[in-house]
């Protein structure tokens, strides 16, 4: 898109020459779907060698799957690769990793009771006869990785669990150097290290592009591809739109907008022209967890929405899950009805009224194997039972009506619940807590895998429920979606209660200041 | 799982988990999916197939003796004792767990129930005695794996050897014989129930009430949901821990009845008795469609799979073949079960 002929500090200077050549890494139209989701629709990456390529967007605009596409973990249903102007094929994670191209995920994937050498070494180890490990040659290897990304007081014979976040970091780095590597990915590598270690993270990541190593950066943090950047790709709803932005000095003003600017405009339902009066049915009281959020208050009235706006890691799942009693808080109560909650107590939670949509559906809501019934009914079992045993007609009738009042689809509730899309997923799991009589709904991301199309149903079912009583406390990264459904924003950065406001007086990009800056001073 | 895919409306369409469905015809042909007590989903037929194919060859290589009224009485009786403990094992495995204790509790009730002192009670010392034994056993894993949080696996592996070794130590080795009548003559010939025996009929009984328990009440539905996902589960407010409790005192309880069942069978107790109990059952269970996973599973798919099981070891001793080749069968079969359900359930 936008030309790179600023002039970039000394250090930067080393990618331009090869830039110019062919590219290290070439990527276009790539396509890879999901059953109901379309995750990348159409885009395109170029690195080239020495250079750190920033990679930004919002959540579920498709850097995940991108980068296991390049990492061979994901096989593309479209589009070209090219790798040092070859095209290639990366047909598995280990096909990826002979090229040399290395990823460095977010979960690190380190055998926590093996040691240090043995991790960087796993799978290939050096061997005498193809089988007997030289364990020493190993730890040689090791030291001498560690040593280069200057972290000598690493033991390679130490085990890794015994390791602070930060040095696993620095293990997952090393085993990724252990291999001829031309291209490390690394996905959002300094969100579990401390400022002193983020600096030493970018110390080692200039030392590789000075080696002529291309380096993938995903990162929320803008200041941080502002310091080590030098270019920048977006995505945004699985699809490039700016490639090679100069990192330096592209203003965050554009790279928000290129993150946010839709497509698709989102039709929000209406809200209530008065704001909800009645009495407060959800309160908490400094409630927090350690090193996950500090003390929050909150107040929830029927008919109201409130919004937590924040990145991953900004305390807002935590929240919520710390509400609904699937976490047990630090200190703080949680009130309903000006009674306090049981801390701790799903069980308690959902008795006095609470229900969660949860983040992962499928691993945290539904039961895949079952009918939309049975995953429907499943809260409220005892209203179709007497001593046990299931009035079955009941229950199909009660659940097929909660399924219609939703407009789910199919309506007929008897289908298996993962033949259905995401949406209406989602929709069963919000039938689920209106047939129980919930009060308080708490919606972790709720149209996460939901397709852009089906959004606007959601939204009005939401807000639909808000109208009918319900009181709902939502979650999602995805910013317009806080500010247009809800009411009342609270905008969360690191655990903290940064801004709080009502939906109509924030706008996206003054959120995304918040959320990413943070602090004036950036 | 293999027609649910493919939903066909003419005959009433597909239903949720494996097999056809039948509807209800009320409320304009779409009530509840219809869980019919004998389900013709693929599974059970080709379940059902491979026993009248291992009943045809037991009726070629000795026809005289494989379909004799006796010896298929005698294939029930047996399939009895671990049938019963396979319905408490199917419990298990659906809500996510594993029971290795079964046999060995088995073994305990059996030798805690025919002590001189127990039978000074008679039949109803014996009884009681069995079930207790059985519950408390099952009580102590559950405690273990519910709320102790150990490993099933290892919970159950360590009542494995403590149970055993307690019935070694009740019984010092000696096979301690039951003088009851009312006990003994409940397997006496008299005792059949239009030509079926007595203990057929409790395996019959425990069966029928396994499967609606499994498939009609809300325990059956928690035990599904905790086996399927044990975190969504928790998160729509079930108790999954309790429940988890509920399951290891099931097959401890099935587990005494089956004790007694062999009491009777034998009119004895012996330390041995149950001896790899546990592998049968779950392998039964497995072949009859359990995941191991948890989640899924048919009480009448283990009831068949234990058929198998016992009709293949009666024609292999009608046959005067080796345990050796038996057991080398009965290992080919599940994998073969397995790999059958895998390309089912891959689809």
């Amino acid at each position: 898109m936008a030309p790179e002929h600023d002039t970039p500090p000394s250090d930067r200077v080393r990618g331009e020459p090869q830039n110019r050549a062919a590219p290290l890494l070439s990527m276009d139209g790539i396509v890879k779907s999901f059953p109901g989701v379309r995750a990348l629709d159409g885009v395109a990456l170029e690195v080239a060698a020495g250079e750190v390529h920033c990679l930004l967007g919002q959540n579920g605009a498709g850097k995940s799957t991108l980068i296991k596409v390049l990492a061979g973990a994901h096989q593309p249903d479209e589009g070209r690769i090219s790798w040092r102007g070859e095209d290639v094929t990366l047909r598995s994670p280990i096909a990826a990793m002979r090229l040399g191209i290395a990823t460095i995920y977010q979960e690190l994937d380190l055998v926590e009771d093996l040691s240090v050498a043995e991790n960087v070494f796993l799978g290939h180890e050096p061997t005498t006869a193809g089988f007997v490990v030289r364990s020493g040659d190993a730890r040689t290897a090791t030291a001498e990785l560690l040593a280069r990304l200057g972290h000598s007081e690493i033991q390679p014979a130490q085990s890794v669990g015994s390791l602070s976040a930060a040095q696993q970091q620095i293990v997952s780095m090393a085993r990724a150097l252990s291999h001829d590597v031309r291209l490390i990915v690394m996905d959002e590598p300094s969100a579990a290290l401390d400022p002193d270690e983020v600096d030493n993270l970018f110390r080692i990541v200039s030392g590789l592009t000075a080696e002529g190593v291309a380096v993938v950066y995903i990162s929320h943090r803008l200041e941080e591809i502002r310091r080590i950047g030098d270019r920048v790709t977006v995505l945004k709803d699985g699809r490039t739109v700016a490639v090679g932005l100069p990192a330096e000095s592209t203003p965050t003003r554009d790279i928000v907008s290129l993150m946010t600017g839709r497509n698709v405009e989102y039709a929000f339902p209406e809200r209530p022209d008065h704001p909800a009066t009645g009495e407060v049915i959800l309160r908490t009281e400094g409630l927090s967890r350690e090193g996950e959020f500090a003390p929050i208050d909150l107040e929830l009235r029927p008919g109201e929405i409130v919004g937590l706006a924040g990145l991953v890691g900004s305390g807002r799942s935590e929240i919520l899950e710390t509400v609904y009693g699937a976490r047990t808080p630090t200190s703080g109560r949680v009130y309903v009805d000006g009674r306090a909650l049981k801390p701790g107590s799903v069980r308690h939670a959902v008795r006095a009224g609470l229900g969660l949509a949860p983040e992962e559906r499928k691993a945290q809501a539904l039961l895949m194997l079952e009918s939309v019934t049975r995953n429907v009914s499943v809260s409220s079992m005892s209203r179709f039972s007497r001593g046990g045993w299931l009035d079955r007609g009941k229950e199909h009738d009660a659940a097929r009506d909660a399924v219609r009042s939703l407009s789910l689809r199919p309506d007929n509730p008897a289908v298996p619940v993962r033949t259905l899309s995401g949406g209406n997923q989602q929709k069963a799991v919000l039938a689920r807590w209106l047939l129980r009589g919930c009060r308080v709904l708490l919606l972790d991301e709720p149209t996460r895998g939901v397709d852009v199309g089906a959004r606007a149903e959601l939204y009005s079912v939401i807000r639909r429920l808000a109208d009918e009583g319900l009181a709902v406390l939502l979650v999602s990264s995805e910013v317009p979606e806080v500010l247009g459904l809800a009411d009342r924003v609270l905008v969360l950065r690191e655990g903290q209660v940064v801004h709080t406001a009502p939906a109509g007086d924030l706008d996206e990009h003054r959120v995304l200041d918040l959320v990413m800056e943070g602090s004036p001073a950036s | 799982m293999t027609q649910s895919a493919s939903p066909a409306k003419e005959d009433g369409g597909s239903g949720p988990g494996p097999g056809t469905w039948k509807r209800t015809a009320k409320s304009g042909g779409e009530g509840p999916a219809r869980t019919a007590f004998f389900r013709a989903d693929v599974r059970t037929l080709s379940l059902i197939g491979v026993l009248a194919v291992l009943a045809v060859i037991g009726g070629v290589t000795k026809p005289d003796q494989f379909l004799d009224t006796s010896n298929l009485q005698l294939i029930l009786t047996l399939a009895s004792i671990i049938g019963v403990v396979t319905v408490g094992m199917t419990f298990v495995i659906v809500g996510g767990g594993i029971d290795l204790s079964v046999g060995a509790i088995v073994a305990l009730a059996s030798v805690w129930a025919t002590t001189v002192a127990t039978q000074e009670y008679g039949f109803a010392g014996i009884l009681f005695t069995s079930i207790v034994v059985g519950v408390a056993c099952g009580l102590v894993n559950g405690v273990l794996v519910a709320y102790g949080k150990m490993v099933a696996f290892i919970a159950t592996l360590a009542m494995m050897a403590s149970a055993r070794g307690l019935a070694l130590q009740i019984t010092g080795g000696n096979t301690q014989t039951v003088e009851i009548s009312s006990v003994l003559d409940l397997h006496a010939r008299e005792s059949y129930v239009l030509g079926i025996p007595p203990l057929v009929l409790i395996f019959a009984a425990v069966t029928v009430i396994g499967w609606l328990v499994l498939n009609r009440t809300t325990f059956g539905r928690r035990t599904v949901a905790i086996g399927g996902n044990p975190e969504a589960a928790r998160l729509a407010g079930i108790d999954v821990r309790r429940q988890r409790l509920y399951l290891y005192l099931l097959s401890g309880l099935c587990c005494g009845i089956a004790a007694f069942m062999l009491i009777v069978l034998s009119g004895s107790g012996q330390n041995t008795n149950g001896n790899l109990y546990e592998l049968d059952a779950i392998a039964a269970a497995i072949i009859g469609g359990t995941l191991l996973t948890g989640g899924r599973g048919t009480i009448v798919g283990s009831v068949l799979g234990v058929l198998i099981f016992t009709t293949i070891s009666n024609i292999f001793v009608l046959n005067n073949l080796e345990t050796a080749v038996q057991q080398i069968a009965k290992g080919a079969i599940i994998v073969a079960a397995v790999l059958v359900q895998r390309r089912t359930s891959t689809e």
